[in-house]
């Protein structure tokens, strides 16, 4: 008897959920249940998120005053190297898709499982052997940065060739996600759920799943390019016996501009499904979002060579990708209006995910308006390579895609656990990373300004390094107020999934299909395949005499 | 003793045989999407250096044996039509059959595999390695690829194999023969294009500039 | 008053070139309508949830689902804005690549972890780049090693440089001083040490520098005298100084600016690159007309500054 396949000796006793039907390690090891691979895809990405974190609060530290203080140089080098590689690879790009797309997308759908739950395990294994590489890169001292510029990358074969097979790996389980999803989308529907009724948050993983499955292969021959560049010396990548760095950066730029919106097209998902539930009103302009998210994914395809505005491409090509990028302004906008728009004339209750999302619409603001600074040619010449462009990111992934991430755990959390959080508890936590956050990275963007470039151990040199030193300490000082933040949010969630509340199946009163099964739910999902009968934002509909095609409801008069 | 143990393998619970069918194929063609763009990324190294270096490369190319290159893509060309004929065998629920023409399949797969060898072992007695020139380190990569692919397919194409003999294949049911059946043709459709790129593109360009 | 709005969040660095204060222009109208919007629906969006927060459970809401009109203006409104953004960017960049003839030339190579400069009379320096007030400077650099990159904050360029290339940026400084240069292409260990100092100096100042000798026998050999050595011995069999056409094409004027047709049907303009890259990889890039039997050669870096200002001189 496998493991996987021994769920159903005591179905319909009380209390049986996916989270009690089968106990021990190995029944989540061996587990095909999407719900349980979900959690163990966030637990062990929280475990990464930590170390990334630690990391991260050592290279500020470093930082807080000028000259060497706590690191040498080159330990400050791979701490910033392993802060972005762990970050990236191991925590954001798998990120919301592995985590709440696994465990929500079969429920939002009404479907049982995946299309193909031991695919879904192989995913998170590969996920779990490729983690071991990363950890050999660490071995190996990689400080390259998790960008692998050419030529310097080909300076420490072992440390590059791991890191390069780590993140190959893991492109292996963004493609078996995505693949899945993709096919889980097209052929698992519940009956009645119409590709016009799909949740919102279904169709950016499904544009999420269209990027993996599109961009992914690139950063994988571009990583074995370079894998083999340091084993066997192709010359492809290495300019002295004329090969071109330049052509390394088209390659992984290529993958590493769509991968931003693989991280944070599900998070704006997230938000379009917490708003409307929580302002009581259907999400404005659903077809419009629909449109973004997927206008989104196609023309982050042709907007990477502004990641490389200064690194030697023909003026013609700098004026062409300077051009498109800022069409991705567009379609991100009309999304930030549409949220907006959700919440006028609603109900609003100001609860922690609500909290998070708002948040997130104020933080992707930044984000996407400091974006227009380089995009746009002229000031990019300055802001390229600065403090700007770390802060102009950090807005997008952490304010963005993290924060999104955060919502969503907070709005789903009583269906994962079956129980409650702490609601003042996470306010508080809430407020202090929000604070931790904004005064971390704001200082960053007038360090970029002033002319502070990234990668940097030390600013002793600078003429005027008393002004550096006062910001990099102001946000040093915050950073860690950040991380008090994240700390207390993993403390009160660690503690109402095991002490919370009990909850009860749909603690918002939310239509959505999610919320229509216990919580938490039975290992199969629903009893009975549901039937979809409405798209799931009708909320006040039974107040107006119209329903959401703009038609007069027909309405039986009394006798 | 669950119940999805008793249906054949890769029907679940969940999913109507139809619809898996239907699923199992999707995910092949995406998956070979995916592979399209892998090798994409190198065919576009391969014609970007091809343009900086046009004389190298029609030169090396020139190298290459394209006889034995040929000769491959005939035996490719051939285990493709054995593996039509083991699929058409396993919707009519021959498995025996099938069987056979699967063997077939992995036979002249490992007669490519020889070819390769050759080839490879003739070019590095001479001296041509990876790093000799970046026609060569993209010759390697490329055709290394292709060859891994082939092995992976070789694994794939014997489990097949195993499963004809449990008869598991019936006229309802021979979803795994397809879908691995279309990988493999996509492995064939890479080496199609790899053959005249890397072995004939070098003497029209050569003939073309003289 | 707009002025005043405009600067408010103006924390860049002092304007020494001749754009400066346009790109910052360009960034503070930016950077305020960013500001503007941002501030504009955080408070909108604070708004609407305070106005229409949950007082009681039954609490009616409007069922509002789209509105064509509001999505069109709002779609178009941004598109417009990222235009005007888009060409204003444009027009600076398009200076900022195009450099006037005549500029001072200064070649630089970066190194693992230090700059050298050199000049158009063959003078060595560095960590310090020495350049005239008032007077347009092109950069031709180059890498010895891996990538990195050339930034001068108080001159708003910035530029990368790979082995085996030359890529170029120019300014015109406008007041003198000492500014900073950073390294800003990651390049290992001592990245945060790969500074220099930019001084700009009186054109007096500038030519006394560069013709002060502090060890007379050391005096610097023009890079022209350099070339035209080279010349001689490698070049001259082949290629005329006087328009006559031998096995190559002739190097009279080679540097005027005129289009030359390439075997393959593109045009192109000879620049340091072209030269450089025909030296390296002469079949990469045969004129129209001749035979493909150019040999490549290896120079040195010093040798090829030499070759390509001695072509430069050639009229």
């Amino acid at each position: 008897m496998s493991n996987d396949t021994n769920h159903h000796t005591d179905k319909h006793s009380g209390d049986v959920n996916y989270l009690n039907f089968e106990k021990g390690f190995m029944s989540w090891w061996m587990s095909i249940d999407h719900k349980r691979i979900g959690l163990m895809y966030l637990v062990s990405m929280i475990f990464f998120f930590a170390i990334g974190g630690l990391l991260a609060l050592v290279v500020r530290t470093e930082l807080m005053k000028r000259g060497q203080t706590i690191i040498d140089n080159d330990t400050y080098n791979m701490a910033f190297t392993l802060h972005g590689v762990i970050m990236i690879f191991l925590f954001i790009v798998p990120g919301v898709p592995a985590t709440l797309g696994n465990f929500l997308l079969p429920l939002m759908i009404g479907a049982k499982d995946v299309a193909f739950p031991r695919l879904n395990r192989l995913s998170y294994w590969v996920y779990v052997f490729g983690s071991f590489f990363a950890f050999l890169a660490i071995y190996f001292k990689l400080d390259t940065g998790w960008t692998f510029y050419s030529p310097y990358s080909l300076r420490n074969a072992p440390a590059v060739m791991s890191a390069t097979m780590a993140a190959f790996v893991l492109g292996f389980a963004s493609i078996l996600t995505g693949v899945n999803f993709l096919v889980t989308i097209h052929k698992m529907r519940a009956p009645g759920l119409t590709w016009d009724r799909l949740p919102l948050f279904v169709w950016a993983t499904y544009a999420t799943a269209l990027l993996q499955v599109i961009a992914t292969p690139i950063i994988g021959i571009t990583l074995l390019l370079l894998f083999l560049e340091n084993a066997f010396g192709i010359g492809v990548f290495r300019p002295d016996v004329g090969g071109d760095p330049v052509l390394f950066q088209h390659l992984f730029w290529f993958y590493s501009h769509p991968v931003v919106y693989i991280m944070i097209l599900p998070a704006m998902g997230i938000v379009s499904e917490i708003i409307p539930v929580f302002s009581r009103k259907p999400i404005f302009g659903y077809k419009a979002i629909v449109w973004a998210s997927v206008g989104i994914a196609a023309i982050s395809f042709l907007v990477w060579g502004h990641h490389m505005f200064v690194s030697g491409m023909s003026d013609f090509v700098r004026y062409l990708f300077s051009f498109l990028t800022f069409f991705v302004a567009v379609p991100t906008a009309v999304k930030v209006f549409n949220w907006v728009a959700t919440i006028y004339k609603g109900s609003v209750e100001f609860t922690s995910p609500m909290l998070y999302a708002m948040a997130f619409v104020f933080l992707f603001m930044i984000a996407g308006t400091t974006g227009i600074h380089l995009a746009t040619l002229a000031t990019d010449a300055h802001y390229h390579d600065t403090y700007f462009v770390v802060a102009h990111f950090h807005y997008t992934i952490q304010g963005g895609a993290v924060i999104g991430l955060y919502a969503g755990l907070h709005f789903w959390f009583p269906k994962i656990f079956g129980r409650m959080y702490n609601e003042k508890f996470a306010k508080i936590a809430f407020c202090l990373l929000f604070i931790g956050f904004n005064g971390t990275f704001l200082p960053q963007f007038v360090l970029g300004m002033m002319g502070m470039p990234r990668r940097y151990a030390d600013y002793s040199t600078f003429s005027n390094v008393d002004t550096f030193e006062y910001l990099h300490f102001i946000s040093t000082c915050f950073s860690y107020i950040n991380a008090l933040g994240y700390s207390l949010v993993l403390v009160n969630l660690g503690y109402g999934a095991v002490k919370g509340v009990k909850a009860t199946a749909n603690p918002y009163n939310s239509l959505g299909l999610e919320w229509q099964t216990p919580s938490p739910p039975p290992h199969d999902n629903f009893e009975t395949i549901p039937v979809v009968t409405d798209w799931s934002y009708g909320y006040g509909e039974e107040y107006s005499d119209h329903d959401h095609n703009g038609n007069k409801k027909v309405v039986a008069k009394p006798a | 003793m669950s119940h999805h143990e008793t249906l054949p393998a890769g029907h679940y619970h969940h999913l109507e045989p139809e619809q898996a069918y239907h699923s199992a194929k999707l995910a092949m063609w995406i998956f070979l999407a995916t592979e399209i763009h892998l090798f994409g990324g190198a065919f576009c190294a391969f014609a970007f250096f091809r343009w900086r270096y046009f004389d190298d490369f029609n030169h090396y190319a020139g190298q290459l044996n394209w006889q034995l290159g040929a000769l491959n893509t005939l035996v490719l060309l051939t285990s493709s039509w054995a593996m039509v004929r083991g699929v058409d065998a396993a919707q009519k629920g021959l498995n025996k059959l099938c069987g056979r023409w699967l063997i077939v399949t992995i036979i002249l797969a490992f007669v490519f595999f020889g070819i390769k060898a050759i080839e490879y072992s003739t070019k590095l007695s001479h001296g041509i390695y990876p790093s000799t020139h970046i026609f060569w380190g993209l010759y390697y990569t490329m055709t290394g690829i292709h060859a891994l692919h082939i092995a992976v397919g070789i694994g794939l194409i014997y489990w097949l194999y195993l499963l004809t003999k449990k008869e598991r294949f019936s006229t309802v049911y021979y979803t795994p023969v397809e879908v691995i059946g279309l990988y493999w043709h996509l492995v064939d459709v890479i080496w199609i294009f790899l053959f005249p790129l890397l072995y004939l593109l070098g003497g029209v360009g050569a003939g073309a500039h003289h | 008053m707009l002025d005043w709005i405009l600067e408010i969040f103006d924390f860049m660095p002092v304007e020494a070139s001749s754009w400066a204060s346009r790109v910052d222009y360009i960034n503070n109208v930016i950077t305020v309508i960013s500001v503007f919007c941002t501030v504009a629906i955080t408070f909108v969006m604070i708004l609407f949830a305070w106005k229409y927060r949950r007082k009681s459970e039954n609490q009616k809401t409007a069922y509002i689902t789209h509105n064509a009109t509001l999505e069109t203006i709002w779609t178009i409104i941004p598109t417009i804005i990222c235009f005007v953004l888009f060409y204003f960017g444009y027009t600076v960049y398009h200076e900022m690549r195009n450099p006037p003839v005549g500029a001072n030339e200064v070649f630089v190579k970066g190194q693992t972890w230090y700059w050298d400069f050199q000049y158009a009379n063959g003078k060595k320096s560095t960590g310090e780049l020495v350049v005239p007030v008032g007077e347009p400077v092109k950069l031709i650099m180059t890498s010895a090693d891996v990538l990195h990159s050339f930034f001068i904050p108080a001159m708003r360029v910035k530029e990368d440089m790979y082995n085996g290339n030359y890529s170029y940026l120019w300014f015109t400084p406008t007041s003198s001083g000492t500014f900073d240069i950073f390294c800003t292409e990651y390049c290992g260990t001592q990245h945060s040490g790969m500074t220099a100092k930019l001084k700009v100096v009186s054109k007096e100042a500038y030519n006394d520098w560069l013709n002060e000798k502090k060890d007379p026998s050391a005096e610097p050999v023009l890079p022209e005298v350099t070339g035209k050595a080279i010349y001689t011995a490698k070049c001259a069999a082949c290629h005329s100084l006087d328009g006559s056409k031998v096995v190559g094409p002739s190097f009279k004027g080679i540097y005027s600016g005129a289009k030359h047709v390439l075997q393959d049907g593109t045009e192109v303009v000879v620049d340091d690159n072209y030269i450089r890259n025909s030296i390296a990889n002469p079949l990469s890039q045969i004129v129209a007309g001749y035979p493909p039997v150019m040999p490549a050669f290896q120079l040195s870096e010093d040798e090829l500054i030499g070759v390509i200002s001695y072509m430069k001189t050639l009229k």
